[in-house]
């Protein structure tokens, strides 16, 4: 079987060609240090300015000085909450986040408990929506610093109502944090329209290079580093030598990603609905897990009632077919994804899941493909299941 | 990740599926661990246990693991079956992750319940004589 098809973009994505030009220089044409002054660190440093403005003009922040180059997603969620808890500290103790975050803000979060922080960890209903009533209760006058709620869930694509939770937190003087790893060219992001002070960013996953991210700090906005060395580099916030390639990359994939995101949805959700319909005409019992309709068009969670996430991976990857159990970096765990189970779905189902990520370069017979071999995986690990599908 | 048995046995499981005619059953697992496993057997008179099969809901270890469990205690007496450890199914499939050990324990623990259900209805069967036996003498 030498046919391999990728179903796993939320977990990362192939670096697209246009990208891989935009970088190629910067390794070893234009390779000096963006700190330096002569004319190799100033050429340098121009490229960094360039991705810069590109990442303004995609989220509409008002200065490019408001965008710092970080080594990725999980350092721009880290640097977020950690620096901005500990700059705002005087203010109060207190921080908002969701059951549904992704460990880089959840794990940041622990931190700070162990520094004398107090975090509230907001439900979700069913469909994995922060429930803003929960969010106007957790809230502590002159106490409550941040809220964090992603933007996108990575595991089940729900879109949250961001604007109305930022309104709500400058309401009561609160910051705002997003992590929009998974919502760049997923949806449309404007961070002055929607108040939004800080903002987390991924290059790897809209087809730029690994290693890069960044975070958007609206100026006016306290946040303590939390890297030391370089006074100089990202303006004294962000030390360590610049990333040229991989900045010139990202600032590349985010042009793209936002100037093809109307198409892309519309490619990705037509994807989408023709793999449920070809699916629902040779598979039962399963359930789709996540928002109907605001959801991330390429993401789809779906449980297969009666058999276990991992086997289905296994087979489906003897097939040639590559997805994943909720997320990747949790796949080497033996409990039920956090996200699931704080939407309220029971063991069983949680376990029974997998998550389809597509992308834009698959074509139909790539589905009809996966869904035959979906529906040959199914039939065999139900027929040695000691649950019965349809009882569930 | 896994070993070539491993992988071998997940795909081509030799003992999956039920069994009519079991006098044996055994579930252990729960599905917040993500493994649930059914033993199946057929004990003769002598003890002897005569055939062995599983129904897993769990991942590539735990089918496997199961399907190596019936292996190892097919022709069997239960009092040698009872003797078979998570070990012997471990160096049976080469080797496990260690995140995955848990899944040749269960399949332990799936042995001595199949055959702790074996004790119970003999129990029962034999209630059932002595009650009928009185029965009869009344």
């Amino acid at each position: 079987m030498n046919r391999k098809i990728y179903l796993d973009n939320a977990s990362t994505t192939y670096v697209s060609n246009e990208v891989i030009n935009e970088m190629m220089p910067c390794f070893n044409t234009i390779y000096g240090n963006a700190g330096s002054l002569h004319s190799f660190g100033r050429d340098a440093m121009a490229i960094v300015d360039r991705a810069r403005d590109r990442i303004r003009d995609s989220i509409n922040a008002n200065k490019s000085n408001e965008i710092y180059f970080t080594s990725g997603g999980t350092e721009a969620d880290n640097w977020a909450i950690l620096g901005a808890a500990r700059a705002n500290a005087n203010k109060g103790k207190h921080i908002i986040t969701s059951q549904i975050e992704h460990h880089a803000v959840l794990h940041a979060c622990e931190q700070l408990e162990k520094e004398g922080f107090e975090i509230t960890y907001l439900p979700v209903d069913q469909t994995g929506l922060v429930k803003l009533p929960e969010l106007l209760h957790a809230i502590r006058r002159n106490e409550t610093i941040l809220i964090s709620i992603m933007a996108v869930n990575n595991e089940v694509g729900t879109i949250q109502n961001i604007k109305a939770i930022a309104k709500i937190a400058h309401d009561y003087g609160i910051l705002f944090h997003t992590d929009a790893v998974q919502a760049i060219g997923n949806m449309k992001i404007d961070v002055q329209d929607m108040e939004i002070d800080l903002l987390s960013m991924s290059s790897h996953k809209i087809h730029g290079p690994k290693g890069v991210g960044a975070l958007y700090v609206k100026n006016g906005v306290l946040i303590d580093p939390i890297l030391f060395g370089g006074n100089n580099q990202e303006r004294g916030k962000r030390a360590g030598t610049e990333n040229v390639p991989g900045i010139a990359g990202f600032g590349k994939a985010v042009e793209i990603a936002t100037r093809n995101y109307i198409i892309n949805s519309k490619k990705l959700r037509t994807i989408r609905e023709y793999f449920l319909d070809k699916l629902s005409e040779k598979v039962e019992h399963f359930q789709v897990n996540g928002h109907p309709q605001q959801k991330a068009n390429g993401i789809l969670n779906i449980s297969f009632y009666g058999i276990e996430g991992e086997s289905i991976l296994m087979l489906l990857d003897l097939a040639g077919i590559c997805v994943s159990t909720s997320s990747a970096c949790t796949s080497k765990s033996l409990l039920p994804s956090h996200v699931l189970k704080a939407m309220n779905i029971p063991d069983e189902i949680a376990q029974s899941s997998i998550r389809i990520s597509f992308g834009t370069n698959i074509s139909k017979s790539d589905v009809d493909y996966v869904v035959n071999e979906i529906e040959k995986v199914v039939s065999k690990l139900r027929a040695i299941s000691p649950i019965q599908a349809g009882r569930i | 990740m896994y070993s070539k048995v491993v992988m071998d046995r997940f795909q081509n499981p030799r003992n999956a599926g039920g069994m009519h005619g079991a006098n044996a059953i055994g579930q252990v697992g729960n599905a917040a661990c993500g493994d649930i496993m059914k033993m199946y057997l057929k004990i003769n008179d002598n003890g002897i246990i005569e055939n062995a099969r599983f129904k897993t809901f769990g991942c590539c270890a735990a089918i496997a693991s199961t399907d190596i469990a019936c292996d190892l205690i097919k022709g069997k007496s239960i009092e040698d079956a009872l003797k078979v450890t998570n070990k012997d199914v471990i160096d049976k499939l080469g080797e496990l992750p260690t995140h995955k050990l848990h899944c040749s324990l269960m399949a332990e623990d799936s042995i001595r319940a199949a055959i702790e259900d074996f004790y119970k209805r003999k129990e029962k069967e034999s209630k059932q004589a002595i009650k009928k036996s009185k029965r009869n003498e009344e």
